[in-house]
């Protein structure tokens, strides 16, 4: 479970998350979304220790992001941001490795290279494995972060817009990936989302963000509602039903 | 890395470790003073060549090669820690500030030992590479070429401000025979203090891994669970030791810490637990042979290694720069 309490975040005279109270259950998507400048990132990186809080309290399993020491921390929770400007040249293979930084430090064992390869195989990066990030493309990168996130086998899991870069097949490839690592394999996903479709269709849980206050939240299909999405995003929006999914148009 | 990869590595990294004592032999035997293998072995000349030997060519080849070593891989941390290929020490203001250290060290104290002096120089350089990096957290910098351009900068304020106490005391010659980088005057109980940055070396080397994590940013290294101010924290002090061993022993070696660590990462990359080595071995080779060429360019004279290092340096630092996918690197 991971628990907000109270939590808020300044910049000089700018209230950017303005006294968030949120619980997010164990298992399960949950998806962020909300307008430009709403809090959703600065909220996500408070609660993966990156950002310190201005005032609040954040418990991951009751444990106080801000005074857990940070390996144990790293066994339970990882994250993902959005720009990953990576200056050191390493080969995707030794990214996806240093997902196993927090259990093993400085001595792989062979259990690391099964986790690995796993998740290497995941993302479909073997034939890449190989190559340095610079010889990549931004969606191939933007895949070994992923795949590095998971070779972490946390299990809590944030990404902040994991779908940057990456085109349909390995959008839909990557959300149903996340699915599956809910699904089966018990973890706890939270996504910051741009786009509120995939959101729709993918997630157990949406939180929608506006002005630095948690707006709405529920089920998608309470979130997923003409009025709710037209006051959220301030910009006219229709629900269809298509295939059995809420769709939102605002084109 | 699989293992057969993994053995070939290693059975190159062998080789190429071996040619460093080949290198070493030629230090020995190349200079003004004959030393010959046949001299050595009848002591002709009364022991003479062996005195050469052992106060003056064996102290030099091996300052050489841990100084070489040293400041190779110091430019590596640095580059992991300031995120950029352009950074070492003499980029970054840690040379400069060591050598206003010793200025210091000459003012002021003049009597200290030359363990004393190196730690004051440590301090300064530890000071002035920490301010570097707080200036670089301070600018949003777009562009990879400005993180050097304000490192040279730095260190071009850090040495006027040294130049003019210097000149005001009538000090300038001698900070400039400090600074220079000359193994010519290197002597038995002259550069032991080398063995000191010789074990941070190697320490840093047990840290490898972390220093890799550190490259990733900030970020990255908080998500697996690193302490990324401690591991800056260690940086700075194995780059500030080695690099103020280094300028009291043999003075300023500019650019290994930029040619090696670059050559080396183009090859291999940047997971230090596997480039680091060879970081050591070349800086320890590159050394090796600009010191050799510049004891032959002008026999019976020396071109200062400094000298050397600085044209082969500067042409490679333009290389880096000009080259096609130099935004990426």
């Amino acid at each position: 479970m991971i628990e907000l309490k109270s939590v808020s975040k300044q910049y000089g005279d700018t209230l950017v998350v303005d006294g968030v109270d949120l619980t997010l259950p164990k298992g399960g998507v949950t998806s962020i979304i909300g307008p430009n400048g709403a809090g959703k990132s600065t909220l996500l990186s408070m609660m993966s220790r990156l950002l310190p809080m201005s005032t609040g309290w954040i418990g991951i399993d009751g444990l106080d992001v801000t005074k857990t020491r940070g390996d144990v921390l790293a066994r339970r929770l990882s994250i993902l941001r959005q720009d990953n400007h990576m200056t050191a040249r390493l080969t995707v293979r030794d990214l996806v490795a240093f997902g196993r930084y927090p259990y093993t430090k400085d001595r792989p064992t062979g259990e690391d290279k099964v986790h690995v390869d796993r998740a290497l195989g995941f993302l479909d990066l073997q034939p890449l494995a190989d190559r340095f990030l610079d010889e990549l493309s931004g969606g191939q990168r933007q895949r070994a972060f992923v795949a590095m996130v998971l070779c972490q086998d946390t299990d809590y899991a944030l990404f902040d817009e994991p779908l940057n870069n990456l085109d349909m097949r390995h959008a839909a490839g990557m959300m149903r990936l996340l699915r599956r690592a809910a699904d089966h394999f018990n973890k706890t996903i939270v996504l910051v989302l741009h786009d509120i479709n995939f959101a729709s269709c993918y997630s157990d849980h949406i939180v929608a963000m506006k002005a630095g206050k948690v707006a709405f939240q529920g089920a998608p299909d309470a979130v997923m509602q003409a009025s709710v999405l037209t006051e959220i995003f301030n910009t006219d929006m229709a629900i269809h039903e298509i295939a059995g999914r809420k769709i939102a148009v605002f084109y | 890395m699989p293992t057969r990869a993994r053995r070939w590595h290693i059975s190159w990294l062998l080789l190429a470790a071996a040619t460093i004592p080949l290198l070493a032999v030629v230090s020995l035997f190349v200079g003004v003073s004959e030393v010959s293998l046949a001299a050595l072995l009848s002591g002709q000349d009364g022991g003479r060549a062996a005195e050469v030997l052992m106060i003056s060519r064996l102290p030099r080849t091996l300052a050489l090669i841990l100084a070489g070593s040293g400041m190779a891989v110091c430019g590596t941390i640095m580059q992991m820690l300031a995120r950029n290929r352009f950074v070492e020490p003499s980029t970054a203001g840690t040379v400069e500030s060591a050598s206003l250290g010793i200025l210091a060290v000459m003012l002021l104290a003049p009597g200290l030992p030359m363990f004393g002096k190196m730690l004051v120089a440590a301090l300064f350089a530890l000071a002035g590479t920490s301010l570097f990096l707080a200036i670089l957290r301070r600018i949003p910098l777009r562009s990879v070429l400005l993180v050097p351009l304000v490192g040279i900068m730095l260190g071009g304020v850090i040495s006027a401000i040294t130049t003019f106490f210097a000149y005001r005391t009538d000090m300038l010659q001698s900070i400039s025979a400090w600074t220079t980088g000359d193994f010519s005057g290197v002597l038995r109980g002259r550069y032991e203090l080398l063995w000191i940055a010789a074990g941070l070396t190697l320490l840093a080397y047990f840290a490898a891994a972390r220093f890799t994590v550190a490259g990733m940013g900030e970020a990255f290294a908080t998500n697996v669970g690193l302490n990324y101010r401690r591991i800056v924290a260690l940086g700075l002090l194995i780059v500030s030791m080695v690099t103020a061993a280094v300028v009291v022993t043999v003075g300023m070696v500019p650019f290994i810490g930029l040619i090696v660590p670059n050559v080396v990462s183009l090859a291999l990359g940047d997971n230090l637990s596997k480039s680091l080595p060879w970081v050591a071995i070349l800086g320890a080779g590159f050394v090796l042979v600009c010191d050799i060429a510049g004891r032959l360019i002008l026999y019976p004279y020396e071109v200062p290694i400094g000298t050397v290092i600085g044209i082969v340096g500067s042409a490679f630092f333009l290389f880096l720069i000009l080259r096609p996918n130099a935004r990426v690197a």
